[in-house]
């Protein structure tokens, strides 16, 4: 967004004038004063501010690396981040995709507690992860608490990021397509996967965003190439290839 | 100084007596690396001596029952002998299982003479705990323990004239025991010569340097105390050195040091009783905040902090219910606070209190020295030491709701499948890996690793080309390549797979070798792909990881 930070710039608006609502939470020095929290680059331009607005409430369907793609370089940079009621959540993924897992916190199972767990942390955690689903077991009540829940991270300055359609979530990112490379018939191994992120939202993000990011091994982090590492396996993989080839060359010739 | 001390013969053969519940004229003998190291009285008889070897012991008295010493046992089982003499005279000091000293002044006041303290003390400790015991009393530690041993009481200022007949080995023997206090009496800050357990450790050294000390003495012609005492002290110090010079003063009946009185241990449990019983948050909180307030009061006049905290309520309905908060680091007053409202809070709103609480106890289950509540030094390398305060009191109100188990800080750890590579460790415990996470582990799954991991993996159906099911055989391989796979009642054609990875090839029980092996495999999906991590299970598939 530094092209509207410039605009306003340029236009030379006096400090203090009254300006449009969106413009306003997009002040030049959001990122430096910490209302932002950052994000990794590939994302970077997915999100209205470069990054996550303090107290916004942020809902992400379709992919688990998404979700912890996000609370990645904020983490690393001092913030704490909780998750709660993800119990499927892949631990060793998300410091693969940078989590500081020192700061981070599990609650895998908050059962009925959930909204008052939810509530707990968004008093002293700057990032909270909630699964949608457990609010959907409310039923109607679900999407009242919801907006309380949105609320109080708004006056407590912490990001609610849920996993699942939210009700009044001011940014949605939605994963429509997953492709991944690396892994071919019998052999290879999963190296990249493309993710396409669809945004929407309300306020600065009303503009609708798509946006591919390539993750995990994405801005150099992997060091090692899959495939290269493949022969560390001690499995009886290489054998395996090798018998398999012919095959796979035959259903190449057949399809 | 007049020391009265207290003797038990014989401690270790007592100890494991009344461990193994034999009655006290049986033959015992202890043993340390196969040598008799003490005997009871009628083994003793039967002519086992201390220093013989096992079986020559055994040879000579063919009942004897044989126990390992064990230090530990001694110690436990002469506590209670401990605490008889402690209440009749306070300040004692255990200068080692089966010994303990007192300064004769307190009792021999109280009970108007040194015979009659003794026999008190004697009565005393038979009567508590059944154990026979002998007392002396002289001038100085070394001349008291020798007084213990033959039972009588060396009148005042008589220690010298009573040494003197004693043969020159006592010198090495009560070194071995109690030590040599080298700084000398008056010494400020000297060290008691106690280990990290409170224990007395007596330097190896010190004993050998004893012990040749003596056998050197003898082979001079000083075959008793008195002999040795009647050198001149500038004879021995430039002759002997000075560890000798301290025996020399030993000998002579000077007195070495003033005793390692031991202090009760502190009474640490706070009670705090709530009258009218408060069956609302705020006044328990209120009630919380002074109990918390009380403890570490308590806890700081002592120089102590609390790392674990147990929390019992009761009520006026008689219920009773405990929890222990742990904490890795030293607990303020404020944590205290905290713990205890939400606890209660937690009971109260949870209805496993049904009746107002009329009594809260705090019982500081360990104790850490209080100079390690340095507040800054604990800081998490969050943004700042409050944004890490502030996100650990969120994590504590999270636990008082769900249970200490209910949070948890996940760690990388080693192993081979995604779902091993995680350990969770309770929020406050220590983080500290199960298996190093650095150590090779063959056949661990590369990056990138599933962004789902099932806790409860799901079924698949793994089919090849002519429908068949997609086995693996005794060789860890695939029966056919898979062409589609059926997951959640949806058939998806196959675009990838690779494997089978052998997770573990130890064989079963069974005998048959167990056969377990993971892959990756890509289904087609309506928009994009599906990357699914499979394991075997028996001869199905399951899905372990999704990779989304």
């Amino acid at each position: 967004m530094s092209v509207s930070v410039t605009s306003l710039a340029t236009r030379g608006v006096p400090p203090g004038a009254v300006r449009v609502a969106s413009e306003l939470t997009e002040a030049p020095a959001d990122l430096a004063v910490g209302r932002v929290l950052p994000v990794r680059a590939e994302l970077a331009d997915l999100l209205p501010l470069g990054g996550l607005r303090r107290g916004s409430t942020i809902s992400v369907r379709g992919s688990n690396s998404l979700l912890l793609a996000l609370l990645a370089t904020a983490t690393t940079s001092g913030s704490w981040a909780a998750v709660v009621g993800l119990p499927d959540l892949g631990l060793v993924a998300a410091a693969e995709l940078g989590v500081a897992l020192q700061r981070l916190a599990v609650v895998p199972k908050p059962g009925a507690e959930l909204v008052s767990v939810v509530a707990a942390l968004l008093d002293g955690m700057d990032l909270v992860v909630v699964n949608a689903a457990g609010l959907g077991r409310a039923g109607r009540r679900g999407s009242e608490l919801a907006k309380r829940l949105s609320a109080r991270a708004r006056h407590r300055g912490a990001v609610l990021i849920s996993a699942g359609e939210w009700p009044g979530a001011d940014l949605e990112l939605s994963c429509t397509e997953l492709r991944w490379s690396g892994l071919r018939m019998g052999r290879g191994y999963l190296a990249e996967g493309e993710l396409v992120i669809s945004a929407t939202g309300r306020g600065a993000a009303t503009r609708y965003r798509e946006h591919s990011a390539v993750l995990p091994c994405a801005a150099g982090t992997n060091p090692a190439n899959p495939n290269s590492a493949a022969p560390t396996w001690t499995g009886p993989a290489g054998s395996v290839v090798e018998e398999w080839a012919p095959v796979e060359s035959l259903i190449a010739a057949v399809g | 100084m007049r020391m009265l001390v207290v003797w038990c013969p014989d401690w270790p053969v007592v100890a494991a007596g009344a461990a193994g519940g034999l009655p006290p004229q049986t033959p015992i003998a202890v043993v340390l690396a196969n040598r008799v190291l003490a005997c009871s009285a009628t083994a003793r008889s039967r002519g086992v001596r201390r220093g013989m070897r096992r079986r020559e012991a055994q040879s000579c008295c063919t009942d004897l029952q044989v126990f390992v010493a064990d230090p530990d046992r001694d110690t436990t089982s002469f506590e209670p002998v401990a605490a008889a003499v402690e209440e009749l005279a306070p300040g004692v000091e255990i200068i080692r299982p089966g010994l303990v000293a007192v300064p004769a002044r307190g009792p021999v006041g109280y009970f108007g003479g040194e015979e009659l303290a003794a026999e008190r003390l004697v009565d005393q400790v038979a009567s508590r705990t059944g154990v026979e015991c002998q007392v002396g009393v002289a001038d100085g530690l070394f001349a008291a323990v020798l007084a213990a041993h033959r039972g009588t009481l060396v009148p005042e200022g008589g220690s010298a004239e009573f040494l003197a007949p004693m043969p020159i080995n006592e010198l090495a023997a009560f070194v071995s025991q109690v030590g040599l206090d080298r700084t000398g009496p008056n010494a400020v800050g000297r060290s008691n010569g106690k280990g990290p357990d409170g224990k007395r450790h007596v330097p190896g050294e010190l004993i050998a340097h004893q012990v040749e000390l003596v056998d050197l003495l003898r082979r001079l012609g000083l075959r008793t105390l008195g002999a040795f005492a009647a050198l001149a002290e500038h004879e021995v110090a430039s002759r002997f050195g000075a560890d000798a010079v301290l025996a020399h003063r030993l000998a002579g009946g000077v007195a070495q040091r003033p005793p390692d009185r031991r202090k009760a241990p502190p009474e640490l449990v706070i009670a705090q009783v709530l009258d009218p019983p408060a069956d609302r948050v705020d006044t328990v909180a209120f009630a919380a905040r002074m109990a918390a307030q009380r403890l570490h009061e308590l806890l700081g006049s002592y120089g102590l902090a609390c790392t674990r905290l147990a929390i019992d309520a009761e009520t006026e309905h008689g219920e009773r219910h405990s929890r222990v908060w742990r904490c890795a680091e030293p607990l303020t007053v404020g944590g205290i606070a905290d713990r205890v409202r939400w606890q209660l809070d937690g009971w109260l709103r949870t209805a496993r209190l049904k009746s107002g609480v009329s009594l809260v106890r705090l019982w500081p289950e360990e104790v850490v020295d209080g100079r390690s509540l340095q507040l800054e030094l604990f800081a998490g390398g969050g943004a700042t030491a409050a944004d890490d305060e502030r996100a650990g009191r969120a994590l504590l109100r999270v636990q008082s709701l769900l249970g200490p188990e209910g949070v948890s800080t996940p760690l990388l750890d080693g192993g081979r499948g995604p779902a091993q590579r995680v350990n969770t460790v309770a929020w406050g415990d220590e983080r500290v890996a199960r298996f190093g996470p650095e150590l090779p582990w063959p056949g661990q799954l590369l990056r990138p690793s599933p962004s789902t991991v099932l806790a409860e993996p799901a079924p698949i159906r793994v089919v090849d080309a002519r429908s068949e099911p997609v086995a693996l055989t005794e060789r860890y391989r695939l029966t056919a390549p898979p062409v589609h796979a059926v997951v959640n009642g949806t058939l998806r054609a196959v675009l990838g797979w690779a494997g089978p990875w052998t997770i573990d090839r130890q064989p079963s029980m069974a005998g048959g070798s167990l056969r377990l092996a993971r892959m990756q495999i890509l289904l087609e999906k309506s928009a994009g792909e599906l990357a699914l991590l499979l394991r075997t299970s028996g001869d199905r598939w399951l899905v372990e990881g999704i990779y989304d």
